[in-house]
């Protein structure tokens, strides 16, 4: 199928000043301008963002499906690379 | 005309204005040329509706006979409306409403500015609030328009049909009448005619990025603010308050 459509890019937003990005999901726009423009219109209309990203979805490398097991599980029988055994001074969390 | 009255008139004009020019951004709902650019129009009319609502509320205050909102967008005939004809013209095709949301939004980033310093605080305070919104739709036009203006042979050819369009209508922004002069003198409205050739300087430059040009030879087109409209603003208002004519006071 013949595809007409713009390049994608995934917009991340960052929600208030020194908080993480977090992706919000993508938007079609011909350049990085209007990318940035489409992404403000689509994702932040409700005040959600102080500050936005646009990345070219094609620039962003991904674990597939089929790495689940070698990428994720190895960590999950290992209680020992959990850093529950000791006590930290002065840590609130238990 | 007293001040009040002339404060009235004046907020009219730029209640009118954003309200028609949202009306007809909305006729883009469901139709824009892209998914992100439907929503970015409707984002821009939902802007001046709300900006609309604003010099509404003072509209009605200054008046003070009791009128709504409501009453003023609904219950008024194209005779009553001031709003500059450049609202009302048609949408056409994507590259025309571009092409006149920049033409607005330029002038009025000029005008709110002027206006934000008015000694009528309300006025200041509206205008200042406008103008954050007007900037950015000022900056999305404006990036469409170079885009359109230097992308392909079809989509200059289609920007400068919107510039042979639109251009007779933009001497009807900088004409003044006694509202305008009763309130100059009271430092409460502006100097409207001052702005023309900061104005001209803006769109000229920025037409010409985008490889338009402005028409030698275009007659111009005004008298919104006497409330002399071209043919279309009767169409928009028929649409616009037909529910409200059939059912009273409706409300969802």
């Amino acid at each position: 199928m013949k595809n007409d459509n713009w390049p994608l890019w995934e917009v991340f937003t960052q929600k208030r000043f020194g908080a993480p990005f977090e992706h919000a999901g993508n938007v079609h726009a011909p350049d990085k301008e209007l990318a940035l423009m489409n992404a403000r219109d689509v994702y932040s209309r409700r005040n959600e963002a102080t500050c936005i990203w646009v990345v070219p979805s094609d620039a962003i490398t991904s674990s597939t499906p089929e790495d689940m097991g070698p990428f994720f599980e190895p960590s999950n029988d290992k209680i020992y690379r959990h850093p529950n055994f000791y006590k930290t001074p002065g840590a609130s969390f238990e | 005309m007293t001040n009040q009255e002339a404060i009235f008139e004046y907020c009219l004009r730029i209640g009118d204005t954003s309200l028609i020019l949202g009306q007809r951004l909305a006729e883009w709902c469901g139709h824009g040329p892209i998914l992100e650019e439907d929503i970015a129009l409707t984002n821009i009319s939902l802007d001046l509706i709300g900006q609309t609502r604003g010099f509404y509320d003072y509209a009605c205050q200054v008046e003070n006979k009791g009128r709504t909102e409501d009453d003023l967008a609904f219950l008024r005939n194209d005779r009553d409306y001031r709003n500059l004809l450049m609202a009302e013209q048609p949408n056409g095709d994507f590259g025309q409403t571009i092409f006149r949301q920049f033409l607005i939004s330029s002038y009025y980033t000029l005008f709110f500015t002027a206006l934000s310093k008015s000694n009528d605080e309300t006025l200041a305070a509206l205008a200042q609030k406008s103008l954050k919104e007007v900037n950015y739709h000022l900056r999305h036009s404006t990036e469409w328009m170079l885009r359109l203006g230097n992308g392909t042979e079809e989509s200059a050819r289609r920007m400068r049909t919107a510039v042979e369009e639109l251009w007779m209508f933009t001497e009807d922004f900088f004409d003044m009448n006694d509202v305008d002069r009763i309130l100059l003198q009271a430092g409460i409205g502006i100097d409207n005619s001052a702005l023309r050739a900061d104005w001209l300087h803006f769109a000229q430059d920025k037409m010409k990025e985008a490889g338009l040009l402005i028409p030698e030879k275009s007659f111009a087109i005004r008298g919104s603010r006497e409330g002399k409209h071209t043919e279309h603003l009767g169409h928009i208002l028929a649409e616009m308050q037909s529910l409200h004519r059939a059912h009273p006071g409706a409300t969802w």
